[in-house]
């Protein structure tokens, strides 16, 4: 040390003799390399197991590779084709051809059901057409074989559609979901009256979730408060009756809702022995809105509860023995001094509430009956009965989409990592 | 808050008539969990209370449900089903969350906030999306139907409770200790098991609950990506809902509450030791 304090142009050395500040960064270096190490096995896994399959998903909702990749010879012969009057009839030839590998390869019920998203009926033309489209090419008169096979071909709407199919990518699905589409020509334009679903259903979803997140503020604050203001020995054991419903799993809750809500359940029971109710006015509490918002509400209310909690443990008892000492009453207290204090742990329940009931699933499908599903109810519909995953994936970027843009918001205010758990 | 000496007959009135609000409020939590306990033991095939249960008749209950459940192999079978895949997933979920908590908590990781943020997205996104993105990927690779599949879906569903969890835990801890380990001659693995383990496990052991409670009460994931052979009892419970509703839901109702008493308590008992621990260690 006195040597190289002694020489003004050195600098200082550890005992081996590398500079001190190389030697600190090949240290932090290696404590970096090792905490990304320590992070990288659950980060890959995350990734391939999570990460890369929603963002496959996604990719579903553009995808439009089914024609292109089934019909290439059509896809070709309609590129330079005008749109106006009827194709050429090289055109035709083209598609009998794609037609008939198809029927072999088996492939052409895609092409089918792709079609009949757009034009109901789509299926029967195809499927039809393809299983007399050998007599059609042995003929050698395309044209006419296949309009004579199924007059929808003779239809220039036909042909646009197969056209505008023709790329691989497509915002259709898109549309689709907010109850647009586009017209024979591709100009974007409305659906149908009785088509249009979705928007009002994402209305639908988002009105309800507002409502349930009110709720919880509404039950939720004044539990809260109850418990941060009473000596923890107390508030402990309420905080019990939070908790269990937090720890029960979800499916016993929606079965106790069906069992509470049911036109011969505990609800309607109870009001008619009181007298409220006729025994043949029982009141329909399930299968609609009502047992979804009763049911989703008593789900997520801890979720309300514990963030606010924590806040309200933190506002010290004397901020509102001052306010009145000071001559403020007891209900200008608690609005001037206490809630002011308590905005941040409502904002953070609020958010927290609302995520989680914008993407409900489970019980809107068992109580919810047909008014009071929501938009993940649709998605699941079209994956699992109607099969139009394109539209599923959509509607599924869109809630998605929803989401993150909460989870910023949340984050902002409050931020992941000081989320309480428990 | 107890009710000043100087109180007015109006704050009084209030005072009183806020206890009684909550109580509702309380009661609204907790009775509708409550309700199906008495009503698992109903003698008749009903989901309501028939007047022998009411009158306390001996008579209108019976233990016939729990049979049903015990003889039913489906039910049993689910039953398995669900305990492989929730250890199989909280085991993968816990060593997989921990190491990464780890490394976020150091004080030199780069790219924190990005990290986390990808980590705990499982969490974030609704359960339906995820389980759309799951049911197309996995049955791409030929996952989907396997119970191998359904774990790893769970793991990566878990995970982020764990990370939560054990980065809390690690807020209260003073990295000085590794370097007193490492400086009195301590390996890697040394200062892991003795030194860093001992003082986190309270905050691994609740997330790895918490990993276990996700699993065990997923439905909407092995809706998707499960057959027959790999239902669960979420998901038994959920067709048996949509499909033929009998009291014997209600008797695993009963049973699951009963497990989630003990996993709370538990959780509760975890939480409390930590809270002491933190309060000793060094600020």
């Amino acid at each position: 040390m006195a040597e190289a304090a002694s020489d003004p142009r050195d600098v200082m050395r550890t005992a081996d003799g590398t500079p001190l500040k190389v030697s600190i960064a090949r240290a932090l270096r290696r404590n970096r390399l090792m905490a990304l190490g320590l992070i990288a096995p659950l980060f890959l896994f995350i990734l391939f197991s999570f990460l890369i399959p929603i963002v496959d998903m996604s990719l579903r909702s553009i995808d439009n590779s089914v024609v292109p990749d089934n019909l290439p010879r059509t896809v070709e012969a309609l590129a330079d084709w005008d749109g106006e009057n009827l194709p050429p009839e090289s055109a035709f030839a083209a598609l009998a051809e794609d037609l008939r590998d198809g029927r072999e390869s088996r492939e052409i019920g895609k092409v089918a059901t792709r079609l009949n998203y757009e034009i109901s009926g789509m299926r029967g033309t195809v499927m039809g057409t393809s299983r007399r489209v050998d007599r059609i090419i042995e003929s050698g008169a395309f044209k006419e074989g296949l309009i004579d096979a199924n007059e929808d071909w003779g239809k220039p709407e036909t042909w646009l559609l197969l056209k505008r199919l023709s790329s691989p990518y497509t915002f259709g699905y898109y549309l689709n979901s907010l109850d647009l589409r586009f017209d024979p020509q591709g100009a974007v334009e409305a659906q149908p009256e009785f088509r249009r679903i979705y928007v009002d259903l994402f209305i639908r979803t988002l009105w309800m979730s507002l409502l349930i997140t009110g709720l919880t503020i509404l039950l939720g604050y004044p539990i809260a408060h109850l418990m941060a203001t009473m000596p923890l020995r107390y508030s402990n054991l309420l905080m019990i009756l939070v908790l269990l419903p937090f720890w029960t799993s979800l499916l016993v809750r929606t079965t106790a809702w069906i069992v509470m809500l049911q036109s011969e359940g505990v609800v309607n029971s109870v009001l008619v022995w009181i007298g409220i109710l006729s025994d043949d006015g029982r009141l329909e509490l399930i299968h609609n809105k009502v047992g979804t918002i009763v049911a989703m509400t008593h789900i997520l209310l801890p979720f309300m509860v514990l963030p606010l909690y924590s806040v309200m443990k933190t506002i010290p008892p004397s901020y509102m023995r001052a306010a009145r000492s000071l001559g403020a009453n007891q209900f200008t207290a608690f609005v001037r001094i206490y809630m002011p204090q308590t905005v941040a742990g409502i904002g953070a329940g609020s958010i927290l509430v609302f995520i989680l009931a914008i993407g409900y699933y489970i019980t809107p499908a068992l109580v919810g009956g047909t008014s009071g599903t929501l938009i993940s109810n649709q998605i699941a519909y079209h994956m699992q009965s109607s099969l139009n995953w394109g539209l599923a994936a959509a509607l599924g970027v869109i809630l998605l989409g929803l989401v993150i843009g909460l989870y910023f918001t949340y984050n902002r205010l409050v931020g992941v990592d000081k989320m309480k758990l428990g | 808050m107890a009710l000043p000496a100087y109180a007015g007959p109006l704050e009084r009135t209030w005072y009183y008539s806020y206890r009684v609000i909550c109580a509702a409020i309380f009661l609204f939590l907790i009775a509708p969990i409550l309700v199906i306990i008495p009503l698992s033991f109903n003698a008749v095939p009903f989901f309501t209370f028939t007047p022998e249960m009411l009158s306390f008749d001996p008579a209108g209950y019976s233990l016939r449900w729990y049979r049903d459940f015990v003889n039913n192999p489906q039910w049993i079978h689910s039953l398995q089903n669900s305990f492989i895949v929730a250890i199989a997933s909280t085991i993968l979920a816990t060593v997989l969350g921990t190491l990464a908590a780890l490394g976020l908590s150091r004080p030199y990781t780069p790219y924190k906030s990005i990290i986390m943020g990808l980590l705990i997205s499982p969490m974030i996104v609704p359960l339906i999306i995820s389980a759309t993105g799951m049911f197309f990927f996995y049955s791409s690779i030929g996952l989907a139907q396997t119970h191998l599949g359904i774990i790893l879906a769970h793991t990566a569903l878990g995970t982020p409770f764990v990370v939560i969890t054990v980065t809390a835990t690690l807020i209260g801890f003073d990295q000085s200790l590794i370097r007193a380990a490492q400086n009195l001659g301590a390996s890697p693995t040394t200062v892991f098991f003795q030194v860093i383990m001992p003082l986190i496990l309270p905050g691994v052991i609740s997330g790895g609950l918490f990993a276990f409670i996700t699993s065990f009460d997923e439905v909407v994931v092995v809706l998707f990506l499960a057959d027959f052979d790999q239902r669960t009892i979420p998901l038994q419970m959920f067709s048996g809902l949509r499909e033929q509703i009998s009291p014997t839901i209600l008797a695993v109702a009963t049973i699951l509450v009963t497990f989630s008493i003990i996993l709370l308590t538990t959780v509760e008992l975890l939480r409390r030791r930590n809270e002491r621990m933190r309060g000793m260690s060094p600020q």
